[in-house]
């Protein structure tokens, strides 16, 4: 029997995908490690430093600072968004009528570009001819800084009830918290409609048998509807943690200047990253120590997240 | 209809107002005066109240600082102009009060043509075309070779790809500018499209519904002579017509509103892409809040009219993207 020919056809069919994801994404991964261990800046590669870089972060200020403000980000955004997006998919789900106008609605924020959002919400954020301080004074209370206030959300509450609590427990800024809203805002519709898409899957036998069986609307959910769901909770949960961590757009063009501020509450982890490779300093090398940093986290919780996903799995 | 439906409603539609109010917000700011805006009218009311002087036929606002017995003091705000045009005295009797609804299309105008937001424009579209063209076409011919043959390597080249999806784009943005830098392609149309026109997510797509597509017609079709590549193009595209639209409506939309890349990889204004543009005039225009709306609406237009005529096919695009693999 002839030995049949080595067939080239499939690889000439993957190749053009395959250079474009080997030079534009394989390649600048390893490059990035690369980067890190010299000094390099736009000029070209300079002295290999070894983990000077990494060495760096550990003392730098900015760099604790920034990675506090987005684990604030993440842990606001994240539970909100998920509780939220499965309440409005439950009640989505409910209903016949309007239900994909309601959809539509609500998705609209996912769409439209982040950019022109932050414009438009660093206006309604504004203390003077803002929404939001329009909408205070309507109900009869005070204005409030938003994006120019520094002072943490814990410390203007309890404060306001004359109890003075310490400036780390302060958690966020309120201009962080500012951010924290249009992020839940922009997000929500995209995680309701991969709830909504979950909640359809669910045999509408499960209900019937537990209405049969007498149990209650909230016995139902916390006993068919999220355990059904949990595959998709996980998919939520990571999805909007791995975006929230790179949140970049909101930051640059909604705080400040100088962005970041005030006092440097509002400083991201990518942000930190596009300042000191982009930046004044131009420390390519810096920044991409910082985001193989920012990998590893990311990196990490997903693990982490996968590991509980295996336990909560049914 | 029940209690329970009503409640049901109700929560809805209050929060789905939530959702939009900063569009509708975005819409009447942008249709007001700066003047108005300034004067503290930031509510959702279009009446203006205020002091109209003409001078040779043209309106101005004025805002009186110093009232005297038949002559004021006043600032004259150009509407057409859209700014502050002088300090004046002029007499009472050519002032005059009104109370209207008044509404600045203007501003429109005045935004588009304070930058180049034309050139902006015709930019992001010819990004994002190209784009979504190189997307399916690298797409499809991979998916092709993924779902329908078998060779050497293939699940390891597979897993390879769905890992590299996992990456964040922080972690090769900086590599890719030193990259890019090498090739003499920052600041260049190749810098933000040629590393875009090969999607990962479009693979893993495409190759699930190519898969669906029964192995007998490409038999029937190989035995009646059929290349492949035949088999590609008359047989497997035109079964995936509406995956091909989800894959071409999710790069669309991603390439149109993509923002870090640009504003890293391209640095002339004749390169700027849309979102880019905005920005530097959200710095530029940063205290004329009407025309900051102007241009946010305009700006979010085209995606806005691309969701109202295909809002199904957008929604499910995106619910596909929570698909489990």
């Amino acid at each position: 029997m002839k030995k049949k020919k080595f067939d080239f056809g499939p690889y000439l069919y993957l190749l053009p995908a395959f250079i474009i994801i080997l030079v534009f994404r394989l390649i600048p991964i390893v490059l990035s490690f690369i980067v890190s261990f010299f000094e390099w800046t736009v000029t070209g590669a300079g002295d290999f430093i070894g983990f000077d870089n990494y060495v760096h972060m550990m003392h730098d200020k900015e760099f604790w600072q920034s990675l506090v403000n987005t684990f604030y980000l993440v842990i606001f955004v994240v539970p909100i968004s998920l509780v939220l997006s499965l309440f409005f998919a439950n009640l989505l789900n409910g209903i016949k009528k309007l239900k994909s106008f309601f959809r539509s609605v609500y998705f609209v924020p996912t769409v439209t570009s982040m950019v022109a959002i932050s414009i438009v919400w660093k206006i309604i954020f504004n203390q003077q001819s803002g929404l939001a301080n329009y909408f205070l004074e309507k109900i009869g209370l005070d204005p409030l800084g938003w994006l120019a206030e520094s002072r943490g959300i814990f410390q203007l509450l309890f404060g306001s009830m004359g109890i003075e609590i310490p400036t780390w427990a302060g958690g966020p800024s309120l201009a962080l918290f500012s951010i924290i809203i249009v992020t839940i805002w922009k997000g929500l519709g995209y995680n309701t409609i991969i709830y909504l898409a979950g909640l359809q899957n669910i045999p509408n036998v499960y209900y019937e048998a537990a209405d049969i069986d007498g149990a209650g609307k909230i016995k139902q959910f916390f006993r068919i509807t999220w355990p059904l769901i949990s595959p998709t909770t996980y998919y939520v949960l990571m999805m909007t943690t791995i975006v929230t961590f790179q949140v970049f757009s909101q930051i640059y063009l909604m705080t400040g200047p100088p962005v970041g501020g005030p006092l440097g509450t509002t400083k991201v982890i990518v942000y930190f990253l596009f300042d000191k490779g982009f930046g004044e300093s131009n420390n390519l090398s810096y920044a991409s120590a910082i985001a193989l940093v920012l990998f590893a986290i990311i990196l990490g919780l997903t693990m982490l997240q996968k590991k509980l996903e295996k336990k909560v799995h049914y | 209809m029940n209690f329970k439906k009503i409640i049901t409603y109700f929560i809805l539609g209050f929060c789905g107002l939530v959702m939009v109010i900063p569009f509708a917000w975005m819409l009447t700011t942008s249709v007001k005066s700066q003047l108005e805006v300034n004067k503290g009218n930031v509510g959702f009311s279009f009446f203006e109240e205020s002091d109209i002087y003409t001078e040779n036929g043209k309106d101005y606002y004025a805002t009186i600082v110093k009232e005297d017995a038949d002559s004021s003091y006043v600032h004259l705000f150009d509407v057409e102009m859209n700014r502050i045009r002088s300090y004046a005295k002029v007499p009472n009797t050519a002032i005059r009060h009104e109370k209207k609804v008044k509404l600045h299309w203007e501003n429109f105008a005045l935004a588009f043509n304070k930058v180049p937001f034309g050139r902006y424009f015709l930019n992001t579209i010819i990004v994002s075309c190209c784009v979504v063209i190189g997307v399916l076409i690298t797409g499809s011919l991979a998916s092709y070779a993924f779902a329908t043959m078998k060779f050497k390597g293939q699940d390891f080249i597979f897993y390879l790809f769905i890992s590299m999806m996992m990456v964040p784009q922080p972690v090769y943005l900086i590599p890719s500018y030193v990259l890019l830098n090498h090739l003499g392609w920052i600041d260049t149309y190749q810098a933000l499209i040629v590393p875009w026109i090969a999607n990962i997510f479009t693979i893993f797509l495409l190759r699930q519904q190519f898969k669906t597509i029964p192995r007998d017609l490409f038999d029937a079709a190989e035995i009646d002579g059929c290349s492949r590549f035949k088999i590609l193009w008359k047989i497997v595209l035109p079964l995936s017509k509406s995956v091909i639209a989800t894959a071409a409506i999710f790069g669309f939309i991603g390439s149109w509103n993509s923002f870090m890349w640009p504003l890293i990889m391209t640095d002339s204004p004749e390169l700027r892409v849309l979102q880019v543009g905005l920005s530097y005039f959200s710095q530029e225009a940063s205290t004329q809040t009407s025309l900051l709306m102007a241009a946010s609406t305009f700006s979010i237009l085209p995606l806005v009219i691309l969701f109202v005529i295909a809002q199904k096919q957008i929604i499910a695009s995106f619910a596909s993207s929570g698909l489990k693999g």
